[in-house]
């Protein structure tokens, strides 16, 4: 049947758009397309912002010139020298923590769930710490200990709570059980550093962009775009997950492989982004539920999560640069405030609603 | 739709289940009739959903094998299991703010590859899926929204779109009130005798089972403890007899 | 901060087609299970045997430490309190660590049974109202804006900052005619909590004199010098033991669920007030008192649940004689294992994390 009778066309309720041909047929959301073009255009647009201001005002168009190698010398070397690599890093790292964030409350089935129920954040500043105040903070150094004290962590919260599956419930104790562990721990090695290695600690422990260079984001952002496009195959059964095990299952998805295979995705997102920039709080957890308030979807969608996230890390951390110039906030500071603002402000108003 | 293949055979072979520690039934043998509407009844922990389950590939036989269409269940790749066989479960969850289209749309997964999300016989299956279910008016409204008699028919809507030749269905009826547990039977009876699908369905209402079912399988403590087709001419089974006295031919 | 917002992930059950919502809820709390200890009698036993470890644990305390002191004399020390070194470290340095941790241990304790029972939330702990971030944030602006330099002096605006918090949270979580809703108090909390949280890191980090304040500060320790801030701190627990004490009853019925509760005749919104108002006071002395100490809220409620079962007011006599055992014998432990080195927050974390984690792999994990 090649021809589709309009009696069996289906109504979702919102405008969708199909694409048919003969390789291939998608459904696309238009509402949600048209949620994420703008905002990967404000996105943009705040890169470009970030790039043009600073102690050295660079105008638009050199910006802009700079991309093709005819700005003035200086202009030049600032934009894609200083500049870049920090501002694409902030979309790169954003979008990674967007789709983190999306991948674990979808796993959860919960909006607070974060990459943080598997301990992973704290016990990468455990193992940055313990690099930091032993053997002093080259970056390379610090960002081994955070992949490996981060990756360690998930690793025992996942064993700890596996018991022919891991129970989601039993998860998010273990996580917290090992979580409050090492942030004691935390807290104690900060304690007994010296003040300035210690304040220097609490910036790295806060999450921060600033002196980002090309050889640290390269890397990270190569790796968020692969395991990126990898969770994107994957988004479908993650869906379908979300409905409980037994539906999933009964519709042909594995659900425990799927599950470590989601865990494995999410922590390394996670994993890319805190290496390079320290664990940065709030993005993972704000960044899919705006977006799926903005796209009225059912659960959650992973592209427009990324394109969120984009757009909240490179807009805080223009925020964290120029709101107390020439002091440089962490950008870490700056997401927790706004995302604990926006939580604040959507309680306040569901509780007026209702 | 009309089935054009051979109606399924599913059987179990000197099946053993249970779960962590407890075993709930050993060395159970069922054969399910080919298209038929089978019915598991039996009080509460008897082990009629747990038999289900492991019908359904849910749960690991500690030993034996269920069998589809003579080749072990676990032998079949999950999607290709999934577009033979298909599960209503006990206790399935809407995600939040889905509409029943959607809801509905995501039985076609096992007929779905990466590229191909969307086909015209996916649109075609979703649609009469929900016109053979009643909820095609429906369709734009949120899952969220719809009172339970309504929610649990786009359930069986989204189980009818995968076009399984076998349905599996636990507990489909045990919350609803009387006039929805009826309206909801009569539709099962539709996919059986029309439709041509195979049914399979645990509920708790013996006289339910007596009415709509062409075979029944009666589980007490993890065993079978009668089976056979149910004499139409009572139509009430009395409370205090046994089970057996409701059924012709049983062993 | 982060382990809080981990803490509220306890899926709450949503209902599948007609299923009733309490029923999804109260399944597992139907009818009281006793504990591993079931009967009144041995209950009663029970608390005897744990009044007497909180005895031991006390003297444990006034004993041991940098110098190691004998009952006999600590005993004196309160009998014929004379002019020697021994007595005075009785008195002046051991007495009030002492006093203080019983008093945080019993307020903590309690203000987590509370809050546990009062957000039907198994992984509640009293932090999650926001009053750790609100009293840490008011010790910032002490510190970093006011200047203010002692632990007497900021110990105050600790406990404003926290009220002030808990008041928030609790405005953010109410709707309309005075309804709490559990949920969104927990996520009020977690919010507020994260904006204070953030906003006074903010600040520390460009202030380093406040930073190498809290840092000390937040960790939660015992190390206090004076009785001055036992006697600052008690009357505030006290009366929140008080307040506490009238809303034990309605705390049973609201664990079957906000209906069938107000259908046995409990006044569910009282109750949920008034366990609100103890929390904040006991939760809000403890922190401006000892600094954040986590997991003793979080984690002694949920063991008495284990051993004397479900009814509040068993769970609430059994937390009370517990958690200052436990945040004594920390004390001690951090004491021997590295004096003045090791917090007794970071000792509490390492004992209770472990617990909490064999609890979670017992097979059924338990509800509320």
């Amino acid at each position: 049947m090649s021809r589709l009778d309009p009696g069996k066309r289906v109504d979702f309720g919102r405008p969708v758009a199909v694409v048919r041909n003969r390789s291939l047929s998608l459904r696309l959301d238009i509402r949600s397309m048209l949620v994420c073009i703008p905002l990967l255009l404000a996105a943009l647009a705040v890169a470009v912002v970030s790039l043009a201001t600073g102690d050295y005002e660079v105008s638009v168009q050199q910006v802009l010139q700079a991309f093709t190698g005819d700005a003035p010398g200086l202009a030049q070397t600032i934009v894609m020298e200083w500049r870049l690599p920090r501002v694409l890093a902030a979309l790169v790292f954003g979008a990674a923590l967007g789709m983190s964030g999306g991948i674990f409350q979808s796993m959860t089935r919960n909006p607070l769930g974060s990459p943080d129920i598997i301990g992973f954040n704290t016990g990468a500043y455990t193992g940055a710490l313990i690099v930091m105040l032993t053997v002093g903070g080259s970056y390379a150094g610090v960002a081994a200990g955070a992949l490996v004290g981060g990756v360690l962590t998930a690793l025992a919260v996942y064993l700890l709570a596996y018991r022919r599956g891991s129970q989601g419930f039993r998860l998010i104790i273990v996580g917290i059980g090992i979580s409050a562990m090492l942030a004691a721990l935390n807290h104690w090695l900060i304690l007994q550093a010296e003040l300035e290695a210690a304040l220097a600690a609490a910036v790295w422990g806060a999450g921060s962009l600033n002196g980002i260079t090309w050889e640290q984001a390269a890397p990270a952002a190569v790796v968020v775009v692969v395991v990126g496009l990898a969770t994107l195959v994957v988004a479908r059964r993650m869906q379908l997950l979300e409905m409980g095990d037994d539906a999933a299952r009964a519709l042909g998805v594995r659900a425990e492989p799927t599950r470590l295979l989601l865990l494995i995705l999410g922590v390394a997102l996670t994993a890319a982004v805190t290496a390079v920039a320290g664990p940065i709080a709030f993005v993972a957890l704000a960044a899919p539920q705006l977006a799926r308030r903005l796209t009225r979807s059912a659960g959650i969608t992973l592209l427009p999560s990324a394109v969120m996230g984009a757009f909240l890390l490179v807009s805080s951390d223009l925020a964290a640069q120029r709101l107390f110039a020439p002091i440089q906030l962490p950008v870490g500071v700056v997401t927790v405030c706004i995302g604990g603002i926006y939580l604040v402000w959507l309680l306040a108003r569901e509780a007026r609603k209702s | 739709m009309s089935l054009t293949t051979a109606a399924p055979q599913l059987h179990a072979e000197a099946l053993t289940i249970g779960y962590e520690q407890r075993v709930i039934s050993e060395n159970l043998n069922v054969r399910i009739p080919e298209g038929k509407f089978t019915v598991i009844v039996g009080p509460n922990a008897c082990g009629k959903s747990t038999l289900l389950r492991a019908l359904a590939r849910l749960i690991k036989p500690r030993s034996g094998q269920v069998l589809l269409d003579g080749k072990s269940v676990t032998s079949l790749p999950a999607k290709e299991l999934a577009r033979r066989l298909g599960l209503l479960p006990q206790s399935s969850i809407a995600p939040d703010g889905i509409t029943v289209a959607d809801l509905v749309a995501r039985g076609r997964y096992p007929h779905q590859k990466l590229l191909r999300q969307w086909s015209v016989e996916d649109e075609s299956a979703v649609a009469e899926a929900m016109e053979a279910t009643g909820v095609s008016a429906l369709s734009g409204r949120l899952v969220d929204e719809l009172s339970g008699g309504q929610r649990q028919r786009v359930w069986v809507a989204m189980v009818l779109a995968q076009q399984t030749p076998l349905m599996l269905l636990d507990e489909p009826t045990t919350f609803l009130d009387i006039a929805h547990q009826i309206e909801l039977l009569e539709l099962f009876r539709e996919l059986n005798l029309d439709k041509g699908h195979t049914l399979v369905a645990v509920l708790h209402d013996l006289n339910h089972a007596s009415r709509y079912a062409d075979h029944i399988i009666a589980m007490k403590d993890g065993v079978v403890v009668a089976e056979g087709a149910p004499r139409r001419r009572h139509h009430r089974v009395l409370g205090g007899g046994s089970v057996r006295d409701g059924l012709q031919n049983h062993r | 901060m982060v382990p809080v917002v981990s803490q509220l992930m306890a899926p709450a059950p949503k209902p599948h087609a007609g299923e009733p919502a309490t029923a999804a809820q109260s399944g597992d709390n139907a009818a009281p299970r006793g504990g591993v200890v079931k009967r009144s009698g041995w209950r009663v036993t029970f608390l005897f045997a744990a009044a007497a470890i909180l005895l031991g644990a006390v003297v444990l305390s006034l004993g041991v430490g940098a110098k190691l002191i004998p009952a006999s004399t600590i005993l004196q020390a309160f009998t014929n309190p004379q002019d020697t070194a021994d007595h005075a470290i009785i008195l002046e340095s051991r007495l009030p660590r002492t006093l203080m941790g019983i008093a945080v241990g019993v307020a903590l304790g309690m203000a987590g049974a509370l809050i546990q029972a009062i957000t039907r939330n198994p992984l509640a702990d009293p932090g999650i109202l926001g009053v750790n971030a609100g009293a840490s944030f008011a010790i910032v602006v002490a510190i970093g804006v006011f200047g203010v330099a002692t632990l007497s002096g900021y110990i105050w605006f600790a406990f404003g900052g926290a009220i002030l918090t808990t008041a928030a949270v609790y405005l953010i979580g109410t709707s309309g005619r005075n309804v709490v809703n559990p949920i969104r108090l927990t996520l009020a909390g977690v919010a507020l909590g994260a904006v204070l949280t953030g906003i006074g890191s903010g600040l520390t980090l460009l202030n380093p004199k406040a930073f190498d304040h809290l840092r000390s500060w937040s960790i939660g320790s015992l190390d206090t010098r004076s009785m001055e801030s036992v006697a600052t701190v008690a009357p505030f627990m006290g009366v929140g033991l008080l307040v506490a004490l009238f809303c034990v009853r309605g705390l049973n019925a609201l664990a079957l669920g906000d209906d069938l509760a107000t259908s046995l005749g409990a006044n569910v919104n009282r109750t949920r007030i008034l366990g609100v108002v103890a929390i904040t006071l006991l939760s809000g002395a403890a922190t401006a008192g000892a600094g954040a100490i986590g997991f003793v809220g979080l984690m002694v409620p949920h063991v008495a649940r284990w051993i004397v079962g479900p009814d509040q007011r068993w769970i609430m006599a059994t937390t009370v004689l517990l958690s200052p055992i436990l945040l004594l014998v920390s004390d001690v432990v951090g004491r021997v294992a590295a004096p003045g080195e090791l917090q007794v927050g970071v000792v509490t974390a390492f004992i209770g994390a472990p617990v909490l984690i064999a609890l979670a792999r017992r097979r059924k994990v338990s509800g509320l």
